[in-house]
């Protein structure tokens, strides 16, 4: 039990910021009957899109279009689609069954997802948008290196993009065939197309559509789901709580902290993957170029933070009352044993809370929603990636800023098609596989490889090319290093009886030595490059504190 | 060679004080989210019955669940007051600033 709540906990930890799906469990998916009410909403979902894609197609004419939709998303839209980036269906699926799984351990993991969003907007949030553009390796080349520095970020970003394409397109392929009952490779295939006409055809304008959409079904579905199964208990959480402690197997425990978080190291380190992976991922940071100014990307965040905040309270208290609701009912367990095996997996609480208080259009409403999400956070990946591509290494390492702005659209486009060919493959090839190391694998990168540079680059005068290239570096080896060591990959996927590691979590050691090594290397860099690199901090500085020679919004 | 435009904001007094208020701002806010949270979670680690017991007097619901909610509730407001100082008195501030700068 022990280890199948731990297996829940890390995946909901590690997939809380945007991918999937809990993997764990899904591997072991069965596929079910085929459910038209749930088909039904999906594809109006996508009709939806589909409409707003092509009307955003009109409005897609320049790269500023296509890669931060004109800088032209107002604060409250950007607010909504941020939440839709970060509310994925493993914060639905994931965060629920956790807090079903383990009552109070579930809620503290749960605060754990919130904190990020106020530390980026207090910290991050203006200077991301005040100097970059299109990518965060505009920020990072700011004043370093461009082909060098470019090239490791880009390389950084798309490494992230990709291991969380494929955690998506795994999770895409399991859900589908647990809730609409159609064919694993169908679904894969289904999700790569759908999102390379998202992002070839609509670009910025329409992926963020798509993601504020989303992110009003899911927060309404939510709610609508939270007053149904409030209305059971006399709208009183005390109810609640109590008809929980007599259900669950561990009963008054479940009301306090239990063996999850109990050693502090993997808590710390799980808390700094979170809250500084969170905020090195491309496709979160790229949300900030496509508001005018800071003052909108600060309004964003705050909405943001506002949406996310509920939602996570509202995953929490639907948790707590599956447990009653779910957990009692024989209905939703293998062969009708109450306390055996969910029917779906782990992940489900929340889908057979919702077909209790809603039956069959609830519980399709609920899977359409799950699966509209996974949709739309792969078009903001793919989005962020082709930008890496097209705008970081085409455009200004190849062509070294003499590509045209159609020749750099063109390479977007191919790049978002190439990535949904990518997507799909490797969805295909790891369809057997436990994803969770991948997904520990990206959240260690982003931490230990985006992060440091990034807010060094913005606070850190003394910061250059040679320490961020050795520091990105030394903390992409050890975050890769610490997570094929630990319990994810050399026990569960190699099969060795006890890790080399004995934390989940690379963050806390990774993000530290690529910090230290990056400083040394800073320090003891005294060539000529360097000082020049030092001395253009100060315009820098200017520049990200007031805004002066930021990109502007388009005009039109 | 840096550029005038950003030597002259530089030379503003109202850039230093712009800097400072909106940075200490920034830290205090950062520290009280990251201090209400690490306290939490180490309170979590080392001293788990304090978030055991019962809001009221033979009640189910722990203290933790609020505390938790507490904790979500009030790193949001704090997000508000940032973007209150900042959006408003900053943000006015830093419009003198960049007007000046193009003098």
């Amino acid at each position: 039990m022990s280890i199948r709540i731990l297996a829940a906990a890390l995946t909901a930890a590690l997939l809380a910021a945007g991918p999937a799906i809990a993997a764990g469990d899904m591997g072991a998916a069965d596929k079910q009957a085929i459910n038209p009410t749930a088909i039904a909403m999906f594809v109006a979902f996508v009709g939806l899109t589909l409409g707003i894609t092509y009307w955003a197609a009109k409005r897609t004419r320049s790269a500023s279009d296509f890669y931060t939709a004109g800088g032209g998303i107002s604060g409250f839209q950007n607010g909504l689609a941020i939440a839709g980036d970060y509310m994925s269906a493993a914060t639905l699926l994931g965060l629920s069954s956790l807090v079903y799984a383990t009552g109070f351990d579930g809620v503290a993991y749960t605060v754990s997802f919130f904190v990020g969003w106020p530390i980026i907007l207090f910290l991050m949030a203006e200077r991301l948008r005040n100097l970059g553009r299109y990518t965060f390796a505009d920020i990072a080349s700011y004043r370093l290196d461009q082909s060098s520095v470019r090239t490791f970020a880009a390389l950084g970003s798309l490494t992230v993009v990709i291991c969380y394409l494929i955690v998506q397109m795994v999770g895409a392929g399991q859900l589908i065939k647990l809730l609409f009952g159609l064919d694993y490779a169908v679904a894969v295939v289904l999700v790569g197309v759908l999102m390379v006409i998202y992002v070839t055809f609509g670009g910025m304008i329409a992926t963020t559509w798509v993601q504020i959409i989303k992110a009003c079904l899911m927060l309404g579905g939510g709610l609508l789901l939270l007053v149904l199964t409030l209305s059971q208990f006399g709208f009183s959480l005390e109810a609640i709580a109590a008809k929980a402690i007599e259900t669950h197997k561990a009963g008054p425990k479940i009301m306090g902290p239990g063996s999850l978080l109990a050693d502090p190291v993997s808590t710390v380190s799980m808390s700094l993957g979170l809250v500084f992976g969170t905020a090195a991922l491309p496709h979160i940071m790229m949300r900030f170029f496509t508001v005018p100014n800071a003052k909108e990307a600060r309004k964003s965040v705050f909405v943001a933070s506002g949406l996310i905040g509920m939602f996570f309270l509202v995953v929490a208290v639907l948790g707590m009352a599956a447990i009653s609701i779910v957990g009692a009912n024989p209905q939703y367990f293998e062969g009708g044993v109450v306390g055996g095996k969910l029917l779906g997996g782990g992940n489900m609480p929340i889908m057979h809370l919702a077909h209790a208080m809603g039956g069959d259009v609830l519980l399709g409403f609920m899977s359409a929603v799950a699966f509209a999400t996974i949709l739309a956070v792969v078009a903001g990946l793919a989005l962020a990636g082709a930008s890496a591509i097209a705008h970081d290494l085409y455009a200004r390492i190849i062509r070294k800023g003499q590509a045209t702005e159609a020749e750099e659209m063109r390479v977007s486009k191919l790049s978002s098609l190439a990535l949904g060919v990518v997507g799909v493959i490797l969805g295909i090839v790891f369809e057997k596989q436990n994803v969770a190391f991948l997904v520990g694998l990206t959240f260690g990168i982003a931490a230990s490889v985006n992060f440091p540079v990034l807010i060094l680059s913005m606070y850190w005068k003394g910061l250059t090319t040679r320490g961020a290239l050795w520091g990105g570096f030394s903390g992409l080896v050890s975050a890769v290093a610490l997570v094929v060591l630990s319990k994810t990959v050399w026990v569960a996927v190699l099969g060795y009886a006890t890790p080399v590691f004995p934390y989940e979590h690379p963050a806390l050691f990774s993000m530290s030595l690529a910090f230290i090594v990056t400083i040394l290397v800073s320090k003891l860099d005294n060539s000529q490059r360097a000082r020049a690199e030092i001395a253009a901090y100060d315009d820098q500085y200017v520049r990200s504190q007031t805004g002066i020679g930021a990109a502007a919004a388009s005009s039109h | 060679m840096s550029d005038p435009v950003y030597q002259r904001v530089r030379a503003n007094p109202k850039f230093q004080q712009l800097v400072a208020r909106r940075g200490r701002l920034a830290l205090v806010l950062s520290l009280i989210v990251l201090g209400a949270y690490y306290a939490l979670m180490m309170v979590v680690a080392f001293a788990p019955d304090l978030l055991r017991s019962p809001v009221a007097e033979g009640g189910a619901l722990s203290i933790g669940f609020p505390i938790a909610a507490v904790v979500i509730v009030v790193s949001w407001l704090l997000t508000g007051v940032y973007s209150y100082f900042a959006n408003g008195e900053f943000e006015d501030l830093n419009n003198q600033i960049v007007a000046e700068s193009r003098k």
